[in-house]
């Protein structure tokens, strides 16, 4: 019978951690969405080699621990305020590759200001941005990214247009900002996701070294816990209610 | 050769941040103070010593690129006034709990609210006992000329570094609006990269490189325990700080009955008073505070077995004389005399309230 040690051969190896990822436990929740962004952009990361010269913003909400999970400097912003950590990190040190990691109530809603002049003043800055239409970490609230519709503890009949108003297009507006370079949406719940998204990741990283001005990469996320479905159920209800109202694709660069 | 200008305060602190090698300066306009940014931009010294100067979205914005900044190692620094401020709270105290060394200058208006454009005393409270949510404190340094406004920025930066901690100068629209001469400081390069690494290389965000575990700039901390120590950590600091930089002047306190406490503009007028005063017999001294964290309370605690009486005199409702109070704990009587709304008392004003509050008083 062939033993385990025996497979574990250099030649056998078809994928091994990126290295910028720690060994520590996630703290995410099952079926979570931040746990495979964070992956991919470890894997870039490693791809380009630019560990010594990669500065990452984290915000507030589920992500604020990203920094326990990639080997890379970090600095832990205030609420919506990543944006301008990262605007000064990035013309202090303009030879760093600088990305803000940010939620849709970080960056959406108490973040709105920050991240409209950030990206109107095109820095040359990855922003990642995570909307899963809910804040996650104080318990599924409304988020200004939730559907009409769509039950939270704080919309707890369904988010009401009239008391309300609308679900936030961010990534729309944004993409009308002269200042923005390259400005995408896209989504981690199929393996063929997983790698486009990869690839939008790698392109943001790259044009930042290029100097090219901001980079936008909005993550259609999941968050099982907040909206109260398995992980399976989760992506299926992305796919036929988030996907509607926040296409993917490309929508600049 | 030394070099000698007719400035305003607000266009020295502009000047001195540039001589003094500061890497960045992030601010929003706002009267009285919007003179700072205006000098810089003329400046250009992006061109010439490569510093950052931008104009933010708002002073909430301004106050986390400065945290940005600061995790970088940098030099950096925002202004504003007494609005401003209050929206820079946020900010200033992440900055503190990430402690993290940067420089903030309020050029204080009065208050609540909008209030008015003229100058005010009215947010020693917020400056000096904490402004921000949290157990935290600011080191303040309180200038009285336009001297000052261009000393107190090195000053300001060697303190930030030296406790890691955000130092704010607590200057009013007197100070940062009048004229006067001023030696500007000797050009000093900004750090290069190497110096910063020696300076700063245990903490700041330069980039992981091999020989170093990774560094993470955060003020959160989920576990009780851990955090109540980080408290006592900072308590500690505070209190090497108040052991090590208390700052202070005196004026004709030796033979004095009675002693004048002030700063910043209100310590030009009371310098006045003093003599105005003596010119009548009374024996009066002031005493002026130069850091109000650390406050010179030990200063007023000895001058309590020789004095009679102590008069605070700022332009606020009064904030500064409850520090005078807890230093003098009841010896002697200390009263409060100010101007409020952008009013500056006169000299003459402030002998009239020594002799009402405190001679005939007693």
């Amino acid at each position: 019978m062939t033993e385990v040690k025996d497979i574990i051969k250099k030649e056998n190896l078809v994928y091994s951690k990126p290295k910028v990822l720690t060994d520590k436990v996630f703290h995410y929740c099952p079926g979570c969405s931040h746990g495979v962004v964070h992956k991919l952009i470890a894997e870039v990361i490693d791809e380009l080699n630019i560990q010594e010269k990669t500065i990452g913003v984290s915000p507030v909400g589920c992500s604020v621990l990203a920094y326990n999970y990639l080997s890379i400097d970090w600095q832990q912003a205030a609420h919506g305020r990543a944006p301008s950590l990262a605007t000064a990190t990035a013309r202090l040190m303009p030879d760093k590759y600088v990305f803000s990691y940010q939620g849709d109530g970080d960056l959406a809603s108490i973040g709105t200001a920050e991240i409209i002049h950030a990206c109107n003043r095109g820095e040359n800055i990855v922003v990642i941005f995570i909307n899963n239409g809910i804040y996650g970490m104080t318990g599924g609230q409304m988020a200004p990214t939730t559907l009409e519709g769509m039950p939270t503890s704080t919309s707890p009949y369904g988010r009401d247009i009239k008391l309300a108003g609308h679900p936030l297009k961010i990534t729309e507006l944004i993409a009308q900002l002269p200042g923005t370079d390259f400005v995408t949406r896209q989504a981690v719940h199929t393996p063929a996701a997983v790698r486009k998204c990869k690839k939008a990741i790698l392109k943001a990283f790259q044009n930042v070294g290029q100097k090219k001005g901001t980079q936008f990469i909005e993550v259609v996320s999941t968050c099982s816990s907040g909206w109260k479905l398995s992980p399976v159920k989760a992506n299926e209800w992305m796919v036929e209610h988030m996907f509607p109202f926040y296409p993917l694709g490309d929508m600049k660069g | 050769m030394a070099e000698y200008r007719l400035m305003k305060g607000n266009e020295v602190i502009a000047e001195a941040a540039i001589r003094c090698g500061c890497d960045g300066y992030f601010g929003y306009p706002i009267t009285p103070q919007s003179e700072i940014m205006e000098t810089l931009m003329l400046r250009k010294p992006w061109e010439e010593t490569g510093m950052v100067v931008l104009q933010a979205e708002s002073e909430v914005s301004a106050i986390n690129m400065v945290y940005g900044g600061a995790s970088c190692g940098k030099k950096v620094m925002t202004s504003s006034s007494s609005p401003g401020i209050s929206l820079k709270q946020e900010g200033i105290t992440y900055i503190a709990g990430a402690e993290l060394p940067c420089l903030v200058v309020n050029v204080v208006r009065g208050g609540p609210g909008l209030g008015t454009i003229q100058p005010s005393q009215s947010d020693y409270f917020q400056a000096v006992k904490g402004g921000g949510h949290g157990d935290y404190h600011l080191i303040v340094l309180a200038p009285a000329s336009v001297q000052e406004m261009n000393d107190f920025v090195e000053l300001g930066f060697n303190l930030a570094f030296k406790y890691r901690n955000p130092v704010m100068i607590l200057s009013d629209g007197v100070i940062g609006q009048m004229m006067e001469k001023v030696q500007l400081s000797e050009y000093k390069p900004r750090w290069t990269d190497e110096e910063i690494k020696k300076i700063s290389g245990t903490w700041a965000t330069t980039g992981k490189t091999p020989d170093r575990d990774y560094h993470v700039i955060t003020s959160l901390e989920l576990d009780s325990a851990r955090q109540e120590k980080f408290n006592h950590k900072l308590i500690e600091k505070y209190k090497t700080i108040t052991e090590n930089e208390v700052r202070f002047e005196t004026f004709d306190c030796d033979d004095a009955d009675y002693v004048l406490v002030a700063y910043g503009s209100s310590s030009r007028i009371c310098q006045k008073a003093v003599t105005l005063a003596r010119e009548k017999g009374i024996k009066v001294g002031l005493l002026r505070p130069i850091t109000l964290f650390p406050y010179p309370t030990k200063v007023i605690q000895d001058m309590t077995k020789h004095v009679k009486g102590f008069l605070a005199v700022e332009m606020s409702a009064g904030q500064m004389v409850e520090d005078v109070r807890l230093a003098v704990n009841g010896k002697v009587p200390v009263e409060h005399y100010g101007r409020l709304g952008g009013m500056i008392p006169t000299p003459n004003e402030v002998v009239n309230a020594l002799e009402e509050q405190i001679i005939k008083g007693k």
